[in-house]
């Protein structure tokens, strides 16, 4: 697997591209539009998306997007980065069916809302569960 | 003309038809399904979560109980992960043994996945035995190297915990031998069978656009006709060196799904084969330290799990202990096609479909 031409990406797209060179980091407000170029831009073909997970860090959460190209076996690792007071990003499952569940995820173990998710709710642990236990501060007896 | 009422029908969570606790809520029209909602969590062990708390090495072994029909393939993907952050080389002939062990699982797995297809179809017990009968005998090629039958803790980070002893290679020849042979008789009596394609052919349909846009991995993604396989599109440890067919059905029904398993499993036995030909002399394992700290920094690793692309992504902080490691479950995302091809469909036959995504609820909860 490739990566794609990350300078020609960042400048089309606005963004930065990532210290560690595996792809971009965006803002969150233009996360949705980022996503929607990657997948809609012919011969850029980024039709799939492989992954989404989260990291806290002790200054904010990192959301991390992986998407691929199956067409031209390239894959691009998307970041965007929110403060953990009322953490939101946008939903990009509009876009992706895959990415309904995986949102759902991040939304139940991390406490980050998906602005414009049809259904957040939490999936692994039941409704009426304090706190989120992937966060660092969760205090639990893990 | 009658009035009718639509109603909501629960399937599981402990039901014989939903491979591990696994709940479906279905708004039914008769026999119909027009909605179903899937409800996960009944198996979630916090692992992620567990996995921060315990040493790299200790980690391991919670790989195995990620997906606890394909243990050597979950250990895969942390181990590579690892390998690549702190930049440990792998001798040869243990990235051999890990192909090996890996294809043999991945047969295993498939046998599994076919024998309780059809166990969901009605024909109780008896595919699913002769489907066992030579899962067992895969079983017992773990057990003779690592000493055990399900969960192996086999891979470590610079290599394999054991070496083939003296008596596997002939015993796997035995079995390479026979395998194919047996797989011939299976398919002679399954694949034109009248009940098998009936209840199969046309069944569950899932769209290439449909499977791509879920995220949809593996004989699942394969079987709507997509040409996908990490093996070949990343190749990681040596199937840059092993020459093997993809096979991909064509209309993503039910039917098309098994093919795939099927085929499948005879690419792994060539593979098997091409491998203990070509494996190297020389140590399994280079040394690692006792106390292992990788440097700073994040990796991701991806491989061709039975089910479909399992990933690991990891995040280490210096410390002796992850920071944050995540798996990309492919029966998890796999599911998120499962409306798709449920809609429409009767409830008899939503069991089938169900079973055709071959999931299990270890990793999908995990």
């Amino acid at each position: 697997m490739k990566l794609p031409a990350l300078p020609e990406l960042a400048c089309s797209l606005g963004a930065e591209i990532d210290p560690s060179g595996s792809g971009l980091i965006v803002q969150p407000e233009k996360l949705l539009e980022t996503a929607r170029h990657l997948k809609e831009t012919p011969g850029l073909d980024f039709t799939y998306l492989d992954m989404i997970t989260a990291v806290d860090y002790p200054d904010n959460f990192e959301i991390i997007y992986r998407f691929l190209s199956l067409k031209r076996n390239e894959a691009v690792i998307i970041r965007t980065r929110v403060d953990k007071e009322n953490a939101s990003v946008p939903s990009i499952s509009p876009l992706w069916r895959g990415a309904d569940y995986q949102e759902r995820e991040i939304y139940d173990l991390f406490g980050i809302a998906f602005a414009g998710h049809p259904n957040l709710r939490r999936i692994m642990l039941w409704e009426g569960f304090k706190g989120y236990p992937l966060r660092k501060d969760y205090q639990g007896n893990a | 003309m009658l009035k009718t009422e639509p109603f909501i029908l629960n399937i599981g969570p402990q039901h014989p038809s939903t491979h591990g606790v696994f709940r479906l809520r279905a708004t039914m029209d008769g026999e119909i399904m027009t909605d179903v909602e899937p409800v996960f969590g009944y198996l979630h062990r916090g692992l992620e979560k567990l996995m921060e708390g315990r040493t790299y090495k200790e980690n391991i072994p919670l790989t195995d109980r990620l997906d606890y029909v394909s243990a050597i393939n979950n250990n895969w993907p942390y181990v590579l992960a690892l390998e690549e952050l702190a930049g440990i080389s792998v001798p040869a002939r243990a990235e051999y043994i890990r192909v090996i062990m890996g294809e043999l699982q991945r047969i295993a797995s498939h046998l599994l996945a076919i024998g309780s297809l059809m166990n969901d179809m009605g024909a109780f017990y008896t595919p699913f035995m002769y489907m066992f009968r030579e899962r067992e005998k895969i079983l017992d090629l773990f057990s003779m190297v690592t000493g055990q039958r399900l969960l192996y803790n086999f891979m470590r980070f610079g290599g394999v915990s054991h070496d083939f002893p003296a008596e596997f290679l002939p015993a796997l020849d035995k079995l390479l031998r026979t395998l194919p042979g047996f797989l011939d008789e299976y398919d002679a009596l399954l694949a034109e069978n009248e009940v098998l394609l009936g209840r199969t052919k046309g069944v569950g349909r899932l769209s290439a656009e449909m499977a791509i846009n879920a995220s949809v991995s593996g004989p699942v993604l394969r079987g709507s006709g997509v040409r996908w396989d990490i093996r070949k599109a990343s190749p990681y440890s040596v199937y840059d060196h092993l020459e093997f067919d993809i096979p991909v059905g064509t209309i993503g029904d039910t039917y098309d799904r098994y093919r795939v398993r099927m085929a499948e499993m005879r690419e792994s036995i060539h593979l098997i084969r091409q491998a203990t030909q070509q494996l190297p002399a020389g140590k399994t394992m280079n040394n690692v330290p006792l106390r292992f700290r990788p440097p700073r920094g994040e990796a991701y690793a991806q491989v061709e799990a039975p089910r479909g692309a399992l990933g690991c992504y990891l995040v280490s902080d210096g410390s002796e202990t992850p920071y944050r490691c995540h798996f990309r479950a492919p029966a998890f995302l796999n599911l998120s096609a499962l409306k798709e091809m449920l809609i429409g469909q009767k409830l008899s036959d939503a069991i089938i479909i169900f079973g055709s995504i071959d999931i299990s609820m270890g990793e999908v909860d995990r």
